[in-house]
């Protein structure tokens, strides 16, 4: 089963690269500097999925106190905290050529590298504590205020600033070719896939590791 | 101590001392209210008060409301005593200011102090205490800061309230967002 979801993910990936990378069209002012979207869009995706994730898991550890829980929370925020870090990198190459630096200080720069710094946080509370359920109940708690906290720093940072263009796949009208569309929704299917594939293995790995412990 | 690297990192220039000091100033409350935020929870800890703590009946919440308002209280005093040396030393009007401020460093301190009382009671029962909490705590609370620092600016240049409605909305949200996680999920940390 774990085999035949890592066949598909790959699949689609290596699909989602052909199309993104070799089918779509050029973009006509950026270049293809401005494939790299088709890495960069669903990155952030399954950044924000596996933290509302990590929330959802938090939630049903605290009250129903199963371990599976805890591990998919853990695992969860590591996938999470994985493509949040892509999500900075690619962005900064694609910033690079095109608003002409690495970084800068713009609201959705600032709201995604906050949220990597609290995740990051959350791994650390983990690898703090030895005691398996303290931490689990501990890490449950941040779980819930980080992800209570990301609107927050979303509007905070919004009203600070903003340079980004505005999300160009929910616009009304047709802006963008059914193609490239496709490529994208392409790419977001298989890096979903992708994140949970990482999840199942990386839940049987902490699954086996407190079965050897125990 | 604070105050003199400051004014030695901007040196005599008024106009730039005045554009920075929003910034500072909350500096200035979030490494005194680290300080005091850490220890919330550390003389329970070293005379085995914590276990009486566990023990005592009723609602775990009352024991963090109960250490937000001690916590909030003393932020207050600590700010109050930093405003006024900050006033002295860089010659600020405060007067005029005061009403605004004051409503903008309440709502602050309490975001603050809400997060920081759940997270003292965390991180007192871990190793590297010191090192964990600020790591944690600051993050969490960049949106504060953004929020009580804008605020703060616009308050003393003189603008009213209403003009910085927006932020004060953010933090009063903020204030009844960490609260009410904080209470419902202290229970949670207080167990062993």
């Amino acid at each position: 089963m774990r085999t035949l979801l890592g066949g598909v993910t790959l699949a689609g990936l290596v699909g989602g690269l052909v199309m993104g990378l070799g089918i779509a069209p050029r973009e006509m002012t950026q270049g293809n500097v401005q494939r790299i979207m088709y890495l960069h869009v669903p990155s952030v995706w399954v950044a924000y999925l596996a933290f509302a994730v990590v929330l959802v898991a938090s939630i049903v550890y605290l009250v129903r106190r199963a371990e599976a829980a805890d591990r998919l929370a853990h695992a969860s925020a590591e996938v999470g905290v994985l493509f949040t870090g892509l999500t900075i990198a690619t962005g900064s190459i694609w910033g690079k050529p095109t608003w002409g630096t690495w970084w800068t200080w713009d609201a959705r720069l600032t709201t995604v590298s906050i949220l990597f710094v609290m995740y990051l946080g959350y791994l650390l509370l983990r690898g703090m504590i030895d005691d398996r359920e303290r931490g689990a109940r501990f890490a449950a708690v941040l779980g819930i205020v980080a992800a209570f906290n990301i609107p927050l720093v979303h509007f905070s940072v919004l009203w600070w600033r903003t340079l980004h263009q505005p999300p160009s796949l929910m616009k009304p009208g047709p802006t963008m070719p059914g193609i490239i569309v496709a490529a994208l929704l392409v790419n977001f299917a298989a890096f979903t896939l992708l994140y949970v594939y990482f999840v199942s293995r990386r839940t049987r790995v902490l699954r086996l590791e407190a079965e050897a412990e125990a | 101590m604070l105050l003199f690297v400051f004014q030695f990192a901007l040196g005599p220039d008024r106009e730039r001392l005045a554009g920075t000091l929003p910034g500072l100033l909350w500096l200035g409350f979030i490494l005194s209210g680290l300080l005091g935020l850490g220890r919330t929870f550390l003389v329970e800890r070293e005379n085995d008060c914590w276990e009486g703590l566990l023990l005592a009946p009723g609602d775990k919440s009352a024991i963090y409301v109960g250490k937000l308002v001690g916590n909030i209280l003393l932020m207050l005093v600590i700010e109050t005593i930093l405003l006024v040396l900050f006033g002295f030393f860089f010659n600020l009007d405060l007067a005029s200011a005061l009403p605004g401020l004051a409503v903008v460093i309440a709502l602050g301190t309490v975001a603050f102090a809400a997060v920081g009382t759940l997270f003292a009671a965390m991180t007192a029962q871990v190793r590297a205490r010191e090192l964990l909490f600020p790591v944690l705590l600051l993050p969490v609370e960049a949106p504060v800061l953004l929020a009580t620092v804008k605020a703060t600016e616009a308050v003393l240049l003189g603008e009213t309230l209403g003009s910085v409605a927006h932020w004060l909305k953010l933090l009063a949200a903020a204030d009844v967002v960490y609260v009410a996680v904080g209470v419902l999920t202290f229970d949670f940390v207080m167990e062993g």
